[in-house]
């Protein structure tokens, strides 16, 4: 592989990708803030007051991670979804097939626009949630690094749904009807130990929970699941999803005929 | 080493169609090729291997010596590509749609910027930068498409179409274009539905039909086959009726103008000649249809009509 032209390239996809995100930021980085400030007052403040402590916290500062990280996972899927389906639909991404460039360069950098836009985004709604409570990170290394693989592993599942999608629904009912309801219950909003016992099991099959929680972790030292493991199905979801994407591309499904 | 060379390529679709029935051809390296065919031929699908945009069911692609299968990239690198459909990101300005393609193949960004400027001025485009694709007219996305094609400088410039829907000042000022990159060593493959303009700019041509090659030679040696012409004659006094010219077939049009089919054995001097032994003075003369026109029609209908009859 010639690695000159691949970083080249890889930067390309990114410049590209990082101006699409901010030309129409009023799509792509806004309508998550208003939406979580939104959270932050009825959650949070209204409903939140009434609550009381969770985990040890007020529960204001108890969301306010899962609500960052919510938003960093929506959006850099949302991100990879739309900017490569859209590629699709509207056939540039011919510009890309027809190139030299690998097939492992076309996903790095679509994950990494997906990754700028929710890091973009997840920014932003951290500022907001400042605006409500304290928000003071106990293990930085960790939450950036769970910040940074949890954005890449929902890239790389937005990836894969761009690839099999036909037509624009295909890319809004995996958010809609899978990922949605696994982040309202990947304990965004509340600690599984609050479930009944054959609830908590189930909660553990999903992935977003043990993201959700070692964020939560790093932010403020509070997790209702083993931090190990959570890194370990990260990183393990890191390596199926990427591997699964590359094969697909290098068989041409759902671009070549 | 060819630029292009095919060997038994064929493409069944996965809905059981034969887009390509074992094709076989070679583009020399400097050569203006034109592909030829129908709707439906399998032109584009072959392009479409070519470039890896389809993938192909079994036979062997190499450009310029890279073969597809064991030196992708290498071959990918030789090519550029101007669609029959537009593929380009409307929303993009068209300097970044230039320059993103010359990123994707390898070249900075600085040494891009350039490059969009030379081809961008010289595509007349370069006013335009800064606007985004949609804006632009429906030829100027085709001249858009050819600048991003070239951005890389492609040792193999393939056009499918590029001339479709646009007037005939800017066809003109595109093929102007085209022979000068041909003149500095760019190999291209052309196809086209103006067989004018295939006649005009190439020098070798090969006739696809129903996903096999039926014609396959340089232009000169096929326009020779051509054993019979129409010319249409304006004529300086209106005739009752169609003359009686010796070895020749004339007829009479609806307008009053004269239609003389003139065959290989004889010469256009021979046709004056006996127009003047009639005194029908001639104003002005034109081919009823373009030569390589007449020839693919009869090409491909004498395929048509000998597949019925072997049916049959």
């Amino acid at each position: 592989m010639n690695l000159s032209l691949n970083f080249v390239a890889l930067k390309t996809i990114v410049r590209k990708e990082v101006v699409r995100v901010l030309r129409i930021w009023v799509q792509t980085i806004f309508p998550p803030a208003i939406t979580m400030t939104l959270y932050f007052i009825i959650f949070g403040n209204l409903i939140g007051r009434r609550i009381g402590d969770m985990g040890g916290y007020d529960y204001m500062q108890y969301i306010a991670p899962g609500l960052i990280m919510m938003s960093v996972i929506t959006n850099s899927y949302g991100n990879v979804v739309s900017s490569f389906f859209g590629a699709k639909f509207g056939r540039h991404i011919e510009e890309m097939l027809v190139s030299p460039m690998s097939n492992a360069t076309i996903i790095l950098g679509h994950v990494a626009g997906g990754l700028i836009r929710g890091l973009l985004v997840g920014a932003l709604v951290t500022v907001v949630a400042l605006a409500f409570t304290r928000v003071e990170v106990r293990h930085p290394l960790i939450t950036l690094s769970m910040v940074l693989l949890s954005s890449t592993v929902f890239a790389l599942a937005g990836f894969i749904n761009a690839i099999f999608a036909k037509k624009f629904d295909d890319i809004s009912i995996i958010p809609t009807f899978v990922l949605t309801p696994l982040t309202y219950l990947g304990g965004v909003f509340y600690s599984i130990s609050l479930l009944p016992e054959f609830w908590q099991r189930l909660s553990l099959a999903n992935p977003i929970l043990y993201m959700v929680n070692a964020f939560r972790y790093g932010v403020l030292g509070t997790s209702d699941i083993s931090i190990a493991t959570a890194y370990a199905i990260v990183l393990l979801f890191v390596v199926v999803l990427f591997a699964v994407s590359l094969a697909l591309l290098n068989r041409g499904i759902g671009i070549r005929e | 080493m060819h630029a292009l060379s095919i060997r038994n390529l064929r493409k069944t679709y996965p809905n059981g169609i034969e887009a390509l029935k074992g094709i076989d051809f070679d583009v020399a390296p400097g050569d203006f090729y034109a592909l030829l065919g129908p709707n439906g031929a399998g032109k584009t699908t072959a392009i479409g291997i070519i470039c890896s945009l389809v993938n192909k069911t079994i036979g062997t692609v190499q450009i310029f010596g890279h073969d597809i299968d064991t030196d992708l990239a290498a071959a990918k690198a030789c090519i550029g590509l101007v669609p029959q459909e537009l593929n380009m990101n409307l929303f993009e300005t068209v300097q970044n749609i230039v320059t993103n393609q010359a990123g994707y193949y390898g070249i900075p960004r600085r040494k891009a910027l350039q490059r969009a400027e030379q081809y961008l001025q010289e595509l007349r485009l370069w006013d335009r930068r800064h606007e985004p694709a949609r804006n632009l007219s429906g030829g100027m996305k085709r001249r858009l498409m050819i600048a991003r094609a070239l951005i890389h400088e492609p040792r193999l410039l393939i056009l499918d179409e590029p001339t479709a829907g646009v007037d005939i000042e800017i066809r003109r000022s595109m093929w102007d274009f085209l022979q000068r990159i041909n003149a500095a060593g760019t190999t291209i493959i052309l196809t086209t539905h103006y067989l004018e303009e295939a006649e005009h700019l190439c020098r070798h041509v090969a006739i696809i039909d129903k996903g096999t090659i039926i014609e396959n030679a340089r232009m000169s040696t096929i326009l020779r086959k051509l054993q019979r012409e129409v010319f249409v004659l304006s004529l300086r006094e209106p005739l009752a009726s169609a003359p009686v010219l010796p070895g020749f077939e004339a007829a009479l049009r609806a307008d009053g103008e004269l239609e003389v089919a003139v065959d290989a054995d004889h010469s256009l001097n021979d046709m004056f000649q006996a127009l003047n032994d009639r005194n029908i003075a001639v104003v002005s003369l034109r081919n009823k249809a373009n030569r390589l026109e007449e020839l693919f029609m009869r090409l491909v209908e004498g395929k048509s009509a000998g597949q019925a009859e072997a049916a049959g």
